[in-house]
C-alpha cells in the first residue's frame, strides 16, 4: 500500500519587528481564494497588536532614517531581488487572491518588482529634487532638505493585494520613515509573504509591520495613536465615512494624513513623487557666513 | 547694573503719519462694506487707548466675501498670464515701501512691539515676500508643482506679525493665481486694512483680496465655508487640531503653523557674546510673541554659570516701554488676556519649583507689560518646560553630552524651530540632523527671508511657508 505524502501548510501570522508573531488576541480568519475554496487561517491582528507593531515602528525610526540613503536604497533593492527569487510563490499568491491567469499574475509581480526597484533609485535622488539652496538675503547659508516624517501608519489597498501594498509602502520607507502597514482584509496572504520577502532582504526588524486583519477595527487605533506621525488611508478608498472619521482621529496630534481617494487607482500608472512627499518634512538649516 | 550710564532721551516716532479711522468696514469686492456682526474695538495695548472700531463679518458677510473672490478667481485672476500677475504683485510691493513708515507706526501702535522691530523686520520682510512671490507668478511651471491654481484660499493670520503674516499668506496665494479672504487677528486689524488701501492703490482687479475681520467665529465661518478650496492658519496648535478636524473629508488643502517650544542649545565652545545675544532675541524678540521663540535654553552645564551670569547682565540693559520710541527693545503684551496666560504660566513655573529672575525694569502703569524673565532650575516635567508660554520667559535647563541635548530638544511635541551654539561645524551638522524641527538656527536664531521654507514638524504644523517650498500649498501639483 502506498500513502501520498501529507504536505506541510505554513502559519500565516504577522510581522512585527522582524518577527512573525500569532495575534496577541488569539483570533484568526478563515481566507478564502478568488473561487471561496478556503485556503488558510490568517492572524487577525487586535489593537494591542497594532500597539505592539508602532512601539517597535518606533523603535527601528532612529536607525533606519540614519543609514545613508545609498543603504536604503540597496536595501530595497535588495528586496526586489528576494521576491524576483520567489516568483513562483508571490505568483500563486497573487492568483489565489486575485483570481488572475497564470500570465496576469506573472505581470502584476514584474511591476511590484520594478516598482520596488525604481523607488530603491529615488532614496538618494529625492533630497535633490525636492531639497534647496535658497538665496537668502543676507550672509547666510541656507539650505532645505527633506527628512522622514516618523512612524506611518499604511493602509494598503484592499483589491491591489502586491502592487498596491508595494506601492504603498515602498515611497514611505525609501525616505527613511518606518511603517505599521494593515493589509488587505479579503487578501492578506501576499502580505504574509511580502513580509518574508522583507525579513530575508537585510531591512531591519520594525522598518516595516504587516498586520493582517481588517482595516476597518485596526485603523481607528492607528490614527488615534499619538506616537504614529502620519497616515496613509488608502486602503479605506471609497469609505468616505470611515476615511472622515479617521482624519478627524488624526488631528489628535496633527497627523499628515494622505487622504483616501474616491476609488482605488491605478498601480500600474507612473507614481508620481507624491507618495514619497507626502510623508517627508522640510528641514531649513541656516549658519552665518563671515570670518 | 542699574546704573545710568546708558540713560536715553525718549526718541519717539511721530505718529501723525498715520491716520486712523473712527470706524473700519470689511474689505469685500475691492470696496468697503458694513459688516453684519457686532463690531470691537482695537485698542493700543501700550496705553489701553480706543483706536478703532472695526466690523465683525458673519456668515453672510463671509459668503459674500467668498463668492467674490470665487468671482475673481474664475473670470479674472486665473485667466490672467502671469506676468501680469506678476506686475501687481510687484506694485503691491513697491507701495509696502513707500508707505513702509506709516505701515511701521501704524502696526507698532496696533501690535505693541516696538518701532525697531516694525521698521526693520515686519514690514521690510513683509515687502520682500510680495517681490519674491510677484518673480514666481509666470514661472510656476519650473517650480515642480505645475502652475494650476487651487481657486479660493481662506486665509487666518494672527496677532504677533499681523503684516508679515498677511504677507506671507497672500504673496503665495496671489503668484498661484488663486484669490483670497483674509481674517486678520482681533486685536491687530489695523494694519490688514491698509493693506486693503494698498491693493486699491495698486488697482487690484476686486475679489481677488478680500479682508474680513472678527474673532474665532469669523475664523471658523470662513475656514468652514464650503466653496473655499484651501485653508492657512497661523496661530495656536489647539486651533489648528480643530481646523484639522473641521476639513477632514473635504478636498480642501491645508497648511497650519502652529506653536512651538523652541529649544536653543548652547555648547561649551560657543562663542558666548554672540550666543548671549541669540538667546535674548530668540526670546525677547517681539515680546516673546513668536512661535519659533527659543523659550527653552538648553546650556552645557560647564558653561552654565558663566552663560547664567552674562544673560542676566545683558538682559539688565533691555529697554522696555513705548513701543514707539526708537530706543525701546521690549515693546507691550499685546493682549490683556495673553497678558494673564504670561502671568499664569509662570506663576505656575515658579510653584513648580523653577527659580525665577526678572530683569529689573520699571514697568508702565497702564496698558500690558510684562517684564524679561527666566526661569532657572527647570525640569523637563515642568509646565514651563514644555507649554508655549508665548511670551518673554525663557525656561533654562542644563545638559552635559550632545546625545543629552538632543534628547531633551526632542523631548516636546511640538517641532517648529530650533537653535544651536557651538564652534565645532561638525557638531553643528550633527545636531541640525538629529533636531526634529522645521527651521535650525546654527549660530544665529529667529532669521526670516522670502526665500526659505517655514514650517513645522510634528504638533507644531504641516506645509511651509516662504521660498519655492511655499507654493506647493496653493498649487494643484504642489504635495
Amino acid at each position: 500500500m502506498t500513502m501520498s505524502r501529507v504536505d506541510v501548510r505554513k502559519t500565516y501570522k504577522l510581522f512585527i519587528g522582524g518577527a512573525f508573531p500569532r495575534s496577541e488576541s488569539g483570533y484568526s480568519y478563515v481566507v478564502h481564494d478568488s473561487k471561496g475554496a478556503f485556503v488558510a487561517n490568517a492572524a487577525l491582528a487586535s489593537r494591542k497588536d497594532a500597539r505592539d507593531a508602532v512601539v517597535a515602528a518606533r523603535k527601528a525610526f532612529g536607525g533606519w532614517a540614519g543609514k545613508t540613503a545609498y543603504n536604503r536604497a540597496q536595501i530595497l533593492y535588495r528586496i526586489a531581488e528576494i521576491m524576483e527569487d520567489r516568483r513562483p510563490q508571490l505568483v500563486q499568491a497573487v492568483r489565489q487572491s486575485e483570481g488572475l491567469s497564470g500570465s496576469r499574475a506573472e505581470k502584476v509581480l514584474d511591476e511590484s518588482i520594478d516598482r520596488l526597484v525604481w523607488y530603491a533609485g529615488w532614496a538618494d535622488k529625492l533630497t535633490q529634487v525636492v531639497g534647496n539652496a535658497n538665496p537668502v538675503a543676507g550672509p547666510y547659508f541656507n539650505l532645505s532638505t527633506p527628512e522622514p516624517t516618523g512612524v506611518v501608519g499604511v493602509l494598503a489597498p484592499q483589491e491591489s493585494s502586491l502592487l498596491g501594498l508595494v506601492s504603498a509602502v515602498a515611497p514611505v520607507i525609501v525616505t527613511g520613515n518606518t511603517a505599521v502597514v494593515v493589509s488587505s482584509y479579503r487578501r492578506p496572504l501576499p502580505a504574509v509573504t511580502f513580509a518574508e520577502c522583507l525579513a530575508t532582504s537585510d531591512v531591519p526588524g520594525g522598518v516595516v509591520n504587516i498586520l493582517t486583519g481588517d482595516a476597518t477595527t485596526i485603523a481607528p487605533w492607528l490614527a488615534g495613536h499619538m506616537d504614529v506621525n502620519a497616515i496613509d488611508l488608502l486602503g479605506v478608498a471609497g469609505d468616505t465615512e470611515l476615511a472622515t472619521s479617521l482624519e478627524v482621529a488624526a488631528a489628535d496630534n496633527l497627523k499628515r494624513v494622505r487622504r483616501a481617494p474616491a476609488a482605488e487607482p491605478d498601480f500600474a500608472a507612473d507614481p508620481g513623487l507624491e507618495a514619497m512627499t507626502a510623508f517627508v518634512e522640510t528641514k531649513t538649516v541656516w549658519h552665518p557666513i563671515g570670518v | 547694573m542699574t546704573s545710568n550710564v546708558f540713560e536715553y532721551a525718549p526718541a519717539p516716532e511721530s505718529r501723525s503719519i498715520v491716520d486712523i479711522k473712527p470706524s473700519y468696514g470689511l474689505f469685500v469686492d475691492g470696496e468697503f462694506v458694513d459688516g453684519h456682526g457686532t463690531s470691537f474695538k482695537t485698542i493700543s495695548p501700550a496705553t489701553e487707548e480706543v483706536l478703532s472700531e472695526v466690523a465683525e463679518a458673519d456668515q453672510a458677510d463671509i459668503d459674500l466675501a467668498v463668492k467674490a473672490a470665487r468671482r475673481a478667481h474664475t473670470r479674472v485672476w486665473s485667466r490672467m498670464p502671469g506676468r501680469e500677475r506678476a506686475k501687481y504683485l510687484y506694485r503691491i510691493a513697491r507701495i509696502i515701501q513707500e508707505r513702509g513708515r506709516e505701515l511701521a507706526v501704524l502696526e507698532s501702535i496696533d501690535n505693541g512691539k516696538p518701532i525697531k522691530e516694525s521698521r526693520d523686520v515686519d514690514v521690510p520682510v513683509a515687502a520682500a515676500h510680495f517681490f519674491y512671490y510677484a518673480g514666481w507668478a509666470d514661472k510656476l511651471e519650473y517650480s515642480g508643482y505645475g502652475d494650476r491654481s487651487l481657486g479660493v484660499a481662506a486665509q487666518v493670520i494672527p496677532w504677533n506679525f499681523p503684516l508679515l503674516m498677511l504677507a506671507w499668506k497672500i504673496a503665495p496665494a496671489l503668484a498661484c493665481g488663486n484669490t483670497v479672504v483674509l481674517k486678520p487677528a482681533e486685536t491687530t486689524p489695523l494694519t490688514a486694512l491698509l493693506f486693503a488701501e494698498i491693493c486699491q492703490q495698486a488697482d487690484l482687479p476686486p475679489g481677488v483680496v478680500n479682508i474680513v475681520t472678527g474673532a474665532g467665529a469669523t475664523g471658523q465661518a470662513l475656514v468652514g465655508h464650503t466653496d473655499v478650496d484651501k485653508v492657512a492658519f497661523t496661530g495656536s496648535t489647539e486651533v489648528g487640531k480643530a481646523i484639522a478636524r473641521a476639513v477632514a473629508g473635504t478636498d480642501k488643502k491645508v497648511t497650519l503653523e502652529l506653536g512651538g517650544k523652541a529649544a536653543n542649545i548652547v555648547f561649551d565652545d560657543a562663542p558666548l557674546d554672540q550666543a548671549i545675544e541669540g538667546i535674548v532675541d530668540g526670546i525677547f524678540f517681539n515680546q516673546g510673541h513668536v512661535c519659533c521663540a527659543g523659550s527653552r535654553l538648553l546650556v552645557q552645564e560647564s558653561v552654565a554659570d558663566d552663560v547664567l551670569e552674562r544673560l542676566k547682565r545683558r538682559m539688565a540693559t533691555l529697554r522696555l516701554g513705548d513701543p514707539l520710541d526708537k530706543n525701546t527693545d521690549v515693546g507691550a503684551i499685546n493682549s490683556a488676556e495673553q497678558l494673564a496666560r504670561i502671568r499664569e504660566l509662570s506663576d505656575i513655573g515658579e510653584a513648580e519649583g523653577a527659580g525665577r529672575w526678572s530683569a529689573p525694569c520699571e514697568l508702565p502703569t497702564t496698558g500690558f507689560w510684562f517684564p524679561p524673565t527666566i526661569f532657572t532650575g527647570v525640569t523637563q516635567a515642568h509646565r514651563i518646560a514644555r507649554e508655549e508660554v508665548f511670551g518673554p520667559v525663557l525656561s533654562v535647563l542644563t545638559f552635559r553630552t550632545p546625545a543629552e541635548a538632543i534628547e531633551k530638544a526632542n523631548n516636546t511635541p511640538y517641532g517648529l524651530s530650533a537653535g544651536v551654539w557651538t564652534d565645532k561645524g561638525s557638531l553643528i551638522l550633527k545636531m541640525a540632523g538629529s533636531l526634529r524641527a522645521g527651521v535650525v538656527w546654527a549660530n544665529t536664531f529667529n532669521k526670516f527671508d522670502p526665500t526659505s521654507p517655514f514650517g513645522g514638524f510634528k504638533e507644531s504644523g504641516y506645509g511651509r511657508e516662504g521660498g519655492r517650498h511655499g507654493l506647493a500649498g496653493y498649487l494643484k501639483g504642489g504635495e
